[in-house]
Formats: C-alpha cells, sequence, structure tokens
C-alpha cells in the first residue's frame, strides 16, 4: 500500500502538527518539500492540492485532505488502535476533546499566531514588529491560559486525564512562543499550564515532528 | 432519560445552529434561557458551567459541553443511527467534512464575523462602525467565496453530495451578513455558491427560527 504524502515544510506549524500526528501513530509517510521562499505554495501545481495555498496537504490513496487539525483528526481515527490514542475512550471523553481541539482553533489560535507573526515574521520579510498588536493579544492569550490554569488544576490534560488531539494541537504556537518569542513567561508563571507544557513538549513524537531527533 | 438542555439565547444564531442540529437529529431538548442583554452569560452561575463565558452550553447527562461546533459534532456522533446523517458515509466522506468544517472555522469565520461585529455589535455598544476593518474584512472573505464558488460548481455541498456538519456551521454568520449586514451580494453574486445558500436556508429546521 502506498505510504501517505505529506506536502509541507519544516518550519510550518501546522505541517509540525500532522507530523508529530503522524508520529503519535506510528504511520509512515512520504514528505513531499513545499519550498515556501520560492512561492511554491502559491503555484497552480499546489493549488490543485489546496486551493487556499496554505501548508499542508495530505494524500492518502484517492482521499487529498487539507487543514492540519482535519488532517489530524482523519489520522487519529483511521489508525484507532495503533500508537498513541488521540481521541478519548468513550463518547463523552470525545467530545471534551472536541471542546477543546475548538477552543484552540477559535480562542488561542488567534492571538498565539498574531504574536507569533509580529515577532518573528514581520522582521523577516523586513518590516518593523506592532507592538501594540503583541501587547494587546498577549492580554488576550493572558485570559485564555488563566482558564487554561484553573481547568489543568483539576485534570492532568485539557479533554481529562489522558493526552488527546487538544493537548497536541497547542504544541506547534506554544514551543515557538516559548522558545523563539520570548514569551515562556507566559507558561512558566502558571504552574499547571507549565507542568502540561513540560509534559507535552517532552514527548518524542513532538521531538521527532521538529526534527529534534531523527 | 432527561432531555439535553441548551443553555443559549434565542437571537444567538450559534445557540440557534445547536437547536437546527438536534431538530435535524430528531433529538428532544429543553431550552434555559441565558439572558445575554443583562449580562447573564458573564454571571459566576452560567461561568460554572463555560469559563468563556458564551453561549451556547449542553448539559446531556453528567456532560457539560461547550463550543457550538463540538457540540454538533458529538450530537452528529452520538445520534449517528436517527435523523439527518451530519458525516458522510465512509472514513474519506467523514474526513472532508471536517475539513470544510475547518475552512469554516479558520478561514470563514473570522473575517464573517469581525463584519458582522463591526456593522451590528459595535454601534449597538455605542461606538461607530470601522468603514476601513469592513472593507479589509470583506476582500479575504470575497477571496474565500471565491473558492467555494469553485467547489460548489463540481459539488452540491462542500463536503460532497451529501448535506453535513460542514454546510451546517456557515449559517449562523450568513444569515447575519445577508439579513442583517446587508451583504447579500457576496452570496447572490456568485451563482453555485447562491444555490448553495438558498438549498441550506431554507431547511425547515433552519427556517423555522426566523418567522
Amino acid at each position: 500500500m502506498a505510504k501517505i504524502k505529506v506536502y509541507g515544510h519544516p518550519i510550518s506549524t501546522a505541517t509540525r502538527l500532522v507530523l508529530c500526528c503522524l508520529h503519535e501513530k506510528k504511520v509512515e509517510y512520504d514528505f513531499v518539500l513545499v519550498e515556501l521562499s520560492a512561492g511554491a505554495h502559491k503555484q497552480p501545481q499546489y493549488l490543485a492540492l489546496n486551493p487556499f495555498g496554505v501548508l499542508p496537504t495530505i494524500q492518502d490513496g484517492d482521499l487529498t485532505l487539507f487543514e492540519s487539525r482535519a488532517i489530524a483528526k482523519y489520522l487519529a481515527k483511521k489508525y484507532e488502535g495503533q500508537g498513541t490514542e488521540l481521541l478519548g475512550n468513550s463518547l463523552s471523553e470525545q467530545a471534551l476533546v472536541e471542546q477543546w481541539s475548538q477552543v484552540e482553533g477559535q480562542s488561542f489560535n488567534s492571538p498565539a499566531s498574531t504574536i507569533l507573526f509580529q515577532i518573528l515574521f514581520v522582521p523577516m520579510s523586513g518590516g518593523s514588529t506592532d507592538e501594540a498588536a503583541v501587547e494587546m493579544n498577549v492580554e488576550k492569550l493572558k485570559k485564555v491560559l488563566d482558564i487554561y490554569e484553573e481547568r489543568l488544576s483539576k485534570s492532568k490534560y485539557l479533554a481529562g486525564d489522558f493526552f488527546s488531539l487538544a493537548d497536541l494541537q497547542h504544541l506547534p504556537y506554544l514551543d515557538y512562543l516559548v522558545t523563539d518569542c520570548g514569551k515562556g513567561d507566559l507558561i512558566s508563571s502558571r504552574k499547571h499550564v507549565k507542568a502540561w507544557w513540560e509534559d507535552i513538549s517532552s514527548r518524542p513524537a513532538w521531538k521527532k515532528a521538529t526534527g529534534k531527533t531523527p | 432519560m432527561a432531555a439535553i438542555k441548551v443553555h443559549g439565547y434565542h437571537a444567538s444564531t450559534l445557540t440557534v445552529m445547536v437547536l437546527c442540529c438536534l431538530n435535524e437529529k430528531e433529538v428532544e431538548y429543553e431550552l434555559v434561557l441565558v439572558d445575554l442583554p443583562t449580562g447573564a452569560h458573564k454571571k459566576p452561575e452560567y461561568l460554572a458551567l463555560n469559563p468563556f463565558g458564551v453561549v451556547p452550553t449542553i448539559q446531556d447527562g453528567d456532560l457539560t459541553l461547550y463550543e457550538s461546533r463540538a457540540i454538533i459534532r458529538y450530537l452528529a456522533k452520538k445520534f449517528q443511527g436517527q435523523g439527518t446523517n451530519f458525516l458522510g458515509s465512509t472514513l474519506s466522506e467523514e474526513a472532508l467534512v471536517y475539513q470544510w468544517c475547518e475552512v469554516e472555522g479558520q478561514s470563514f469565520n473570522p473575517p464573517a464575523f469581525s463584519i458582522c461585529t463591526q456593522i451590528l455589535i459595535v454601534p449597538m455598544r455605542g461606538g461607530s462602525t470601522d468603514e476601513a476593518a469592513v472593507e479589509m474584512n470583506v476582500e479575504k472573505l470575497e477571496k474565500v467565496l471565491d473558492i467555494y464558488e469553485e467547489r460548489l460548481s463540481k459539488s452540491k455541498y462542500l463536503a460532497g453530495d451529501f448535506f453535513s456538519l460542514a454546510d451546517l456551521q456557515h449559517l449562523p454568520c450568513t444569515h447575519y451578513l445577508v439579513n442583517a449586514c446587508g451583504k447579500g451580494d457576496l452570496i447572490s453574486s456568485r451563482k453555485h455558491v447562491n444555490a448553495w445558500w438558498e438549498d441550506i436556508s431554507s431547511r425547515p429546521t433552519w427556517k423555522i427560527n426566523f418567522t
């Protein structure tokens, strides 16, 4: 059977999410580099796979799929029974995984990605960081992380006492915020968020996804 | 067995989307009013259910669940054998449902919601609409809808030739854009998007909430 093909780039947060998921589920894949600096993601060849021109996209047999959270969900379902269980073990647990996945996508992602964009990507393209925008989004993120702190004081992981897609979805942006944006204090100042972050970021699958181990 | 409780507000389109889903799945429920105009959603009693202080939240037995997109997925799964099938019929179809659900949540909703906020909510709170922000978000939304136009020229609904969660998720914001924000031309100017919108917005379980 042909391996899953992942079209992506190693620095792309969404690509890292999918690679981490593949490693957690112990699924082999072929990686096809989409060269961002050459604008390959906006060329007709890639747009034919993903009309939104963003990374990643996967091909699994006849199925072409984009949106990293949907890809992770598909992999978690298809490979239920091997590797790490990422969806919870009952209908109620699965519902809580969905809830916290949506919290990531709707409340966490926007301020986190804006901070990353302003601090890392704007200067890389020759512009200057909008400090007011960073400040505003740090305030938003603090409110969200206060809710996480409360949650994680009662529960080892977001959806319950089991690692799930909801936790995995937070790895890419948190890693950049802590490591490259100097925003580690957002995590380290919250006891339970800090313990949770240290736990999930030390998972072997995450280290493989970021090239920190082979 | 106790009916599912929906804590929400009748004029909140996300609440209405969850009610629509319950009706499509032929599931009984009880609507518990959270009176948004008096700030009930920010009071301790509601925050104990949903610390983010937004509606809706459901209670089903021991389970308390929020985030409307998570709620409709839970209902679609729990009641898979009855009412409308929202998830497609194969693993691949279900994957496409989730793909287009994410497109709604990540690419459609941010500009659509910003437009609705500027035109409807900001004036309600005593401010003035930021026309430049509306313009910018209309342009973003046009690019997304161009991709929808292409997709819907090949497929009756977003995930395939079957109505799904992905289409349902578009009802709330699009309803406001078309009926309250004066942005109906975004839809009506695109032949296949228009046909799709007329189809999904005329489903009795959705329409009934606005008569």
